[in-house]
């Protein structure tokens, strides 16, 4: 192991608390060989009479992927369901904006897949640090889901023989992503939201768009309820129900800039999280590699570019450092292919971390390429020469086109420039084995869990947890938690429920009491340069801790002298982000603390001090081969940190190696 | 560069509304049109004034959140891109650019340039999709589909439900958007158990709705920002007519 720079400070910092109640991290994992889990699971679980099933209501928040499929299938078994969502329209969520594909383990394509090799490349790919037994259950799934959105009409590339089409995406070595263009989250999402919509229809689930989850309200202990503010009249509401299941994505959006939507927040799970649910693994998030680099400080969002280009692009740099010829002028043997380079078994195929890393490394040496010198070439020149233009264009036509309107570039003739940007987040609420929290009754579903990915997410896997959560497992586990409790009839008139609108109502006054002098946008984007150098794609101890302090400092200013736009009382975008920011401002500080604590390299997570000879992320398998899940402590209170021990029973711990 | 604008302000739905003119300075030409809207709340929130609401999301043309009607063009002057693509260079530094919502009946404006667009969902809820409960489906290549018939099908399934059809129509008809829905399902084989009550329902959603009627303008299609042909449209009132039988 290298030990670089302040390693001896950070295990000093170090204030491992052991989990002294360890009952509360059950991960209630079903006993038995690794692939009868689920069965197992399916054949002893508690069922709800259909009769019962209508008796019961359930509030899921958000409509993608994983919130929309739970939100029909659950008004499909009988349930009453209410389902909020923050956009217009739930058919905007942004699972819409995922482009590559979805993965699943048919082996249409006869190239040795099958579900204990596509459960192996996840946990593989995360870097062993996912609960086996949950990727299992999402390797069996997956080709439940390829059947079920053919089922619904979502047009997947196909063959001339009228077959499934497949391709290949990073970390895998065989065919089995499956895809619609550019666009498969979109025709995935509207299938799902087609099926929401006619649940809808049919009176089985009441939809309330425009409305933002701003508390979480318990009874005795249990998720019993929601707090939202409607978006339109800014009106406090609250919903009860026997269950609240919270699907509303990631955090990236911390960071500021990001591929997410604008709109996107960590507000419903970091309030979750401050009424008692732990937080897992905070510092896991993604870096994507083939991103449209910053073009300056006016800018919203930073553009992904899918990660499917890898199949055909070549990435590339100069060989020498400040070369700063056009591309087409610098001749085959003064590129250096970097990818191919060091990784010739994957090439340009390796998992998102590693290539992300290579690219930070390589123009952090001097040799990237364009005005800022901070990003490489992805190149289609040897492929369009091979295959023809029209082929490439049929296969990424919509992403080229993307790309020329950015940048005003043509990536058929000039090659495309890219750089990582944050895109997805690991971390999320702490669930068990059914997608339940630590607060009873609060269930979490997709990217808003921490469950499958582990320190890294492979390509073309989120939309395959987001639907398997929705459409698969909730249906099951929820029944179970809904048969095996008793649950008291509970109404919006319950204490609980004024106490929250009390608090929330609090929280938008102060907001607008403030006054100050610097826009929610100036905070939000100081918060993101901090977190994007020292808890991005390379961080280490000294910067953690600076990070810690300047996130602390920044938050006190930010209640002293944010100054929010327009009224409490009806469409106020500016007062939206306030509150979102002030949640990111608590969290970024989390991920910073985490990142610290955690005293190893792995996956998306890089700790310049723990890293191997060739400049590889460096496990901690004997002190680290654990989830970390945090307790909020109050506002300002140093959380505590619990550990759920991962073990490996079907998977051999092993160095991860993609040469 | 530095433009005026024009933007259309309405505190409620039921409030008149006007232009009212304000100018930005310091636009780079790389931004974003939707950046630039930005640029000018951030300096409407400093100066204690009422920022302009807009809708925007994913910022790179496929939610179909965002959508501003630009000197009298749906999504702005330029072809096939959402208002969030539409970047400055395409206006002439110092140039007047007028700002307004996505008009029509059917449409309400909730405040400045937001819109309820929620009809759209309704008509989705009448047949929008293929009838298939969680579970019950055969395998996915149960069903062969030819590579043509799945190509156009994903054509017509590319619709990202903006709005941009029904703001450019002279008669704000919703064809272009139902249309491509009964079209994605007509296609494809999954669809062909449903088509006739589809096309029933849909149709019949979107003149209850307040839309008006096609009467072949093509404004729709030179607005889609994601190239849906009214060929869609032939092919619905095709669906429509068979439906009838």
């Amino acid at each position: 192991m290298i030990e670089i720079g302040r390693a001896p400070e950070a295990r000093r910092e170090q204030t491992m608390i052991q989990a002294t109640e360890r009952s509360i991290l059950n991960s209630k994992i079903p006993a038995g060989p690794m692939a009868e889990k689920w069965s197992s699971f399916k054949a002893n679980c508690k069922l709800v009479s259909p009769a019962n099933k209508r008796k019961h209501t359930i509030i899921v928040v958000g409509t993608g992927l994983a919130g929309g499929a739970a939100a029909a299938s659950l008004a499909e078994l009988g349930y009453n369901v209410l389902n909020f969502c923050i956009q217009d329209s739930p058919r905007r969520a942004h699972s819409v904006a995922a482009q590559g594909g979805i993965n699943a383990a048919k082996n249409y394509q006869n190239d040795g897949d099958s579900v204990h090799r596509l459960f192996y490349d996840t946990i593989k790919g995360g870097d062993f640090r996912a609960r086996e037994a949950n990727v299992h259950r999402l390797a069996e799934l997956s080709v439940n889901i390829i059947d079920q959105c053919v089922a619904q009409g979502v047009p997947f590339a196909r063959e001339y023989g009228g077959t499934l089409a497949n391709r290949s995406f990073g970390g895998a070595q065989v065919s089995r992503t499956f895809y619609a263009r550019g666009q498969t989250g979109q025709q995935l999402l509207l299938g799902a939201y087609g099926q929401l919509m006619r649940q809808v229809d049919a009176g089985r689930v009441k939809l309330f768009p425009r409305r933002e989850m701003l508390d979480l309200v318990q009874v005795d202990g249990v998720a019993r309820g929601i707090i939202c503010r409607n978006l339109v009249s800014g009106e406090i509401e609250s919903y009860a129900a026997d269950a609240v299941l919270v699907a509303t994505g990631g955090y990236s959006t911390v960071f500021f800039l990001s591929t997410c939507a604008v709109n996107c927040n960590a507000t419903a799970i970091w309030r979750c999280h401050k009424r008692g649910a732990y937080f897992a693994n905070p510092c896991y998030t993604q870096i994507h590699p083939t991103c449209l680099p910053l073009l300056g400080e006016s800018q919203s969002k930073l553009t992904l570019m899918s990660e499917s280009l890898r199949n055909d692009g070549r990435v590339w740099v100069p060989k020498t450092k400040g070369d700063k010829r056009p591309p087409h002028e610098i001749p085959e043997v003064e590129r250096d292919y970097f990818l191919e380079r060091r990784y010739p078994a994957f090439g340009n195929l390796v998992p998102r971390d590693i290539a992300s890393r290579a690219a930070k490394a390589i123009c952090d040496e001097g040799r990237g390429v364009g005005a800022t010198g901070y990003s490489v070439y992805l190149d289609f020149g040897d492929a369009i020469k091979r295959l023809g233009q029209a082929t490439i264009k049929e296969r990424y036509g919509n992403l080229f086109a993307m790309y020329e309107e950015i940048t005003a570039d043509d990536p058929y003739h000039t090659p495309m420039r890219i750089y990582p940007a944050p895109h997805y987040t690991m971390g999320g609420l702490w669930v068990d084995y059914n997608l339940m929290s630590t607060i009873p009754g609060l269930h979490v579903l997709g990217e808003a869990n921490f469950s499958d990915h582990g320190a890294n997410r492979l390509g073309a896997s989120a939309l395959m947890q987001g639907l398997s959560d929705g459409y698969f497992v909730i249906p099951y586990t929820l029944g179970d938690y809904l048969a095996s409790n008793k649950l008291p009839k509970v109404g919006t008139d319950h204490d609980a429920f004024k106490q929250a609108v009390a608090g929330v109502k609090d929280q938008t006054a102060r907001l607008l009491a403030v006054k100050g002098t610097k826009t929610v946008r100036d905070y939000h984007w100081e918060l993101g340069r901090i977190l994007w150098d020292q808890v991005g794609m390379g961080r280490n101890a000294k910067g953690l801790t600076q990070a810690i302090s300047d996130i602390r400092a920044l938050r006190e200013d930010y209640w002293k002298n944010v100054k929010v736009g327009g009224t409490g009382d009806d469409l106020n975008k500016s007062l939206e982000f306030a509150g979102r920011v002030a949640d990111f401002m608590e969290l970024g500080e989390l991920m910073a603390r985490d990142a610290l604590e955690r005293n190893e390299s792995c996956g998306g997570h890089f700790r310049e001090e723990y890293q191997t000879e060739e400049g590889e992320a460096l496990r901690n398998d004997k002190d680290f081969c654990h989830v970390a899940a945090w307790e909020y402590q109050g506002e300002g209170a140093v959380p505590v940190r619990h550990q759920e021990a991962l073990s490996f029973e079907a998977v051999h711990l092993a160095q991860r190696s993609y040469k | 560069m530095k433009f005026n604008l024009k933007i259309w302000r309405q505190e409620g739905p039921e409030l008149p509304g006007a232009f009212r003119d304000y100018t930005v300075d310091n636009i780079i030409p790389e931004m974003s049109f939707l950046e630039m809207l930005d640029a000018l709340n951030e300096e409407l929130i400093r100066k204690g004034e009422e920022p302009v609401a807009f809708d925007s999301d994913c910022r790179e043309g496929i939610c179909g959140t965002c959508g501003l009607v630009i000197d009298g063009m749906a999504h702005g002057p330029k072809l096939a891109c959402t208002t969030c693509e539409v970047r400055m260079r395409v206006f002439e530094d110092g140039c007047t650019i007028t700002v307004e919502p996505f008009r029509a009946k059917a449409f309400p404006v909730i405040k400045d340039l937001v819109v309820d667009r929620s009809a759209f969902d309704r008509i989705i809820g009448k047949g929008g999709y293929v009838s298939e409960n969680t579970g019950s489906a055969p395998d996915g290549n149960a069903i062969p589909v030819p590579k043509d018939i799945a190509e156009k099908a994903m054509d017509s399934a590319a619709c990202i439900g903006c709005g941009a059809c029904v703001a450019a129509c002279p008669n704000a008809s919703a064809s272009l958007f139902v249309s491509a829905k009964i079209s994605q399902f007509a296609l494809l084989p999954q669809g062909h158990a449903e088509r006739k009550s589809r096309a029933q329902k849909m149709v019949g959603q979107m003149d209850a709705e307040g839309f008006g009627n096609c009467s072949n303008h093509a404004e729709c299609e030179a607005a889609c920002p994601k190239g849906i042909s009214i060929e869609n449209i032939a092919r619905m009132r095709a669906e429509y007519m068979r439906s009838l039988r």
